[in-house]
């Protein structure tokens, strides 16, 4: 790649302008444009975004696949169904349990599970479970992170104490095993928290779970560089000003942290969604007979002697989304950040 | 020194309390829900509930029912509801078969990504490199549970090229035991191999222009000893810590997963068989002694770090 003279030295990140020092930069641009500039040229990542961006579509258009292609919903078992395939009649499931394989035709198009349900119908729904969850979760987790570095950073002293010691006891639990732990603790009564209630087999319980449960892996670097920021001149001269620590906090720290947040988002996501198959596939996570990515690759790997194809297309399609994610993520990183060795820690 | 190590191992006490307290709210204090019928596990009788709500205390203050928790974790009379077995005789059964996993798994995952590393470093921006740091990426990006289950089909039972499932322990016949564990080694490592190779290769980048790499060629040494001894030393010394945490991490219960899928019966597959039954009390202790068991690596971990470097200790 052709490195661009003086506008590619200026990074956006103020570590790397201080490590930039001397050079002058280009008056201008934006470090958000040259990030954006970057990022447009670096085709692997945009190809591999744009692949996670067909399957968001993909699944956003579940029920028009499900009415107008296959005919039926990701629930309603066809047990006793038969259908015609090259003019042959078939059982969808044999009478000896065995469910129909692939037909590549508009019904069943990647064969039956079970129970006698069209699993491309259930793997783009299950599709739309598993990526609102790890959206859902990462967003969640992200505010959370927000709120907790910038404040730990911020006020420094006991805030600081109480917030690190609450994110170091959260990091020393194993991640799956709490998400499993908390997983079952809330599958029977559901949650409860004053005003909030949720069911045991609510969606957002996982999404909970798992935002909880990786809160420290972005809050912890996020006050590293809110402690970094607020000794900066502009804060400096934003109280001089008269400001308050809201203002502070809300116009001065905040904007500076939102390149961080960009570069750990589609991470995030990516882990959020690995981590509610992992869920799932262990059974704390979305509960059946709600298909996800997750519960899908469980209910494979039991049958996968009669039908392999029931344990591998789902597992495709997650390593698809998260390679797409991986991929992508990085590219923003290097866009961003091309010094930066920020990683997203994984269960 | 001494004092660093006091201070790191009071830490260690004041956060092992700290999850004990922890782990007990997220079984007793936090669901919505009655914690003597979720220990009870399945369909109990009314009975029982009653038994288990006076043993555990629930109907007495908090901090009771913290002591007796607390005991009954420690004192070994704590019981399944559902299967009846005592779980810390359980959890010690399956210790030597979760750490058999982890310590292969880690032996494994290090020196690939010690290789790989390295050689994609070297190699930086060519073919060889980019093919490698794909494979990486691929590496990350595939869930243990879905490639292992797929090794297990494969390999073990398709091919049949190596045991499907079993547990040959080490004191018996070390050859089967390695024959037997190749596999969820093999999966568990990818996911860190894509990880380590690829920090690693990025601290070899950083380091290889640096002056004492330039003065070891101009000393006349040989690449590949400027390689090995100069700059692989130092771009380990990040990844040797991080070892240290992850390998904590797996026994602490990142094996649980790969345990499952192919059926070792450590102490990880212990917890998530309890939970798909809802058995409340193995999980318990095992979350409790997993975090203890992270927190107890981690500290060693820093104390070691704190030898080989001292620059650590002030902060």
């Amino acid at each position: 790649m052709a490195i661009e003279p003086a506008s590619e030295l200026a990074s956006a990140v103020p570590e790397a302008i201080i490590a930039e020092g001397g050079r002058t930069r280009v008056a201008g641009l934006a470090p958000w444009r040259i990030a954006l500039r970057r990022l447009r040229r670096n085709r692997v990542a945009l190809a591999f975004g744009a692949l996670f961006l067909v399957i968001v579509a993909m699944c956003l258009a579940a029920p028009i696949y499900a009415s107008q292609i296959a005919h039926t919903d990701p629930f309603k078992n066809h047990l006793t169904d038969q259908i015609t395939i090259d003019g042959v009649k078939r059982d969808v499931v044999a009478p000896s349990g065995v469910p129909i394989g692939p037909t590549y035709s508009g019904r069943f198009f990647l064969g039956a599970d079970g129970n006698g349900r069209d699993i491309a119908v259930r793997l783009l729904y299950g599709g739309r479970t598993s990526l609102t969850i790890g959206i859902g979760a990462a967003l969640m987790s992200t505010l959370l992170s927000i709120v907790a570095g910038t404040l730990a950073g911020f006020y420094r002293g006991r805030v600081d104490a109480v917030i690190t010691q609450i994110l170091n006891l959260i990091w020393s639990f194993p991640p799956v095993l709490l998400g499993i732990a908390l997983g079952t603790a809330l599958a029977l009564g559901g949650l409860k928290i004053g005003p909030l209630e949720l069911d045991g087999d609510s969606k957002l319980i996982p999404s909970i779970i798992i935002a909880i449960v990786t809160v420290p892996y972005t809050a912890r670097p996020l006050r590293g560089q809110v402690l970094a920021l607020r000794e900066k001149e502009f804060v400096e001269a934003a109280r001089a000003q008269g400001a308050g620590s809201l203002r502070i906090m809300f116009s001065e720290i905040l904007p500076n942290l939102s390149s961080t947040l960009v570069v750990f988002f589609p991470l995030m996501v990516a882990s959020a969604i690995g981590f509610e198959a992992a869920l799932s596939f262990l059974g704390a996570g979305v509960r059946p007979p709600n298909p996800s990515w997750g519960t899908m690759i469980a209910d494979g790997v039991e049958r996968i002697i009669t039908g392999p194809h029931l344990a591998i297309v789902p597992g495709v399609m997650l390593v698809l989304s998260l390679l797409g994610l991986n991929v992508f993520g990085d590219g923003v990183r290097d866009a961003f950040d091309p010094r930066a060795k920020v990683r997203v820690r994984r269960s | 020194m001494k004092r660093f190590v006091i201070r790191r191992i009071l830490g260690m006490i004041l956060v092992l309390f700290a999850i004990s307290i922890a782990t007990f709210c997220i079984f007793n204090v936090i669901p919505n829900s009655d914690p003597a019928q979720r220990l009870a596990g399945r369909n109990p009788t009314k009975g029982q509930i009653e038994a288990i709500r006076r043993q555990w205390g629930f109907d007495k203050p908090v901090y009771v029912q913290y002591v007796k928790t607390m005991e009954k974790v420690f004192s070994g009379d704590l019981i399944s509801y559902v299967s009846q077995i005592e779980v810390d005789k359980e959890i010690l059964q399956d210790a030597p078969r979760t750490f058999s996993l982890a310590i292969g798994a880690a032996i494994m995952w290090m020196a690939f990504a010690v290789a790989l590393g390295l050689y994609t470093a070297v190699r930086a921006g060519r073919f060889a490199d980019r093919f490698l740091t794909a494979l990486a990426l691929i590496g990350i990006s595939m869930p243990v549970f879905w490639i292992g289950a797929l090794m297990s089909y494969y390999l073990g039972f398709k091919w049949n090229i190596f045991p499907n499932g079993g547990y040959v322990p080490l004191t018996e016949d070390p050859l089967q035991w390695a024959y037997h564990l190749i596999m969820p080694w093999t999966a568990l490592s990818l996911l860190f191999i894509g990880v380590y190779s690829r920090i690693l290769r990025s601290n070899v980048l950083d380091t290889i222009n640096d002056d004492y790499v330039r003065t070891a060629r101009a000393k006349g040494l040989s690449e590949r000893q400027v390689l090995l001894r100069h700059v692989l030393r130092n771009s380990l010394i990040p990844i040797v810590t991080l070892w240290g945490l992850d390998f904590g991490a797996v026994v602490g219960g990142g094996a649980l997963l790969t345990e499952t899928v192919f059926d070792l019966q450590g102490v990880g597959q212990y917890a998530a068989e309890s939970v798909a039954q809802l058995d409340v009390p193995p999980v318990l202790a095992i979350v409790m002694f997993g975090a203890f068991f992270v927190v107890v690596v981690n500290t060693v971990v820093d104390i070691v770090y704190a030898t080989l470097d001292p620059r650590i200790r002030l902060t």
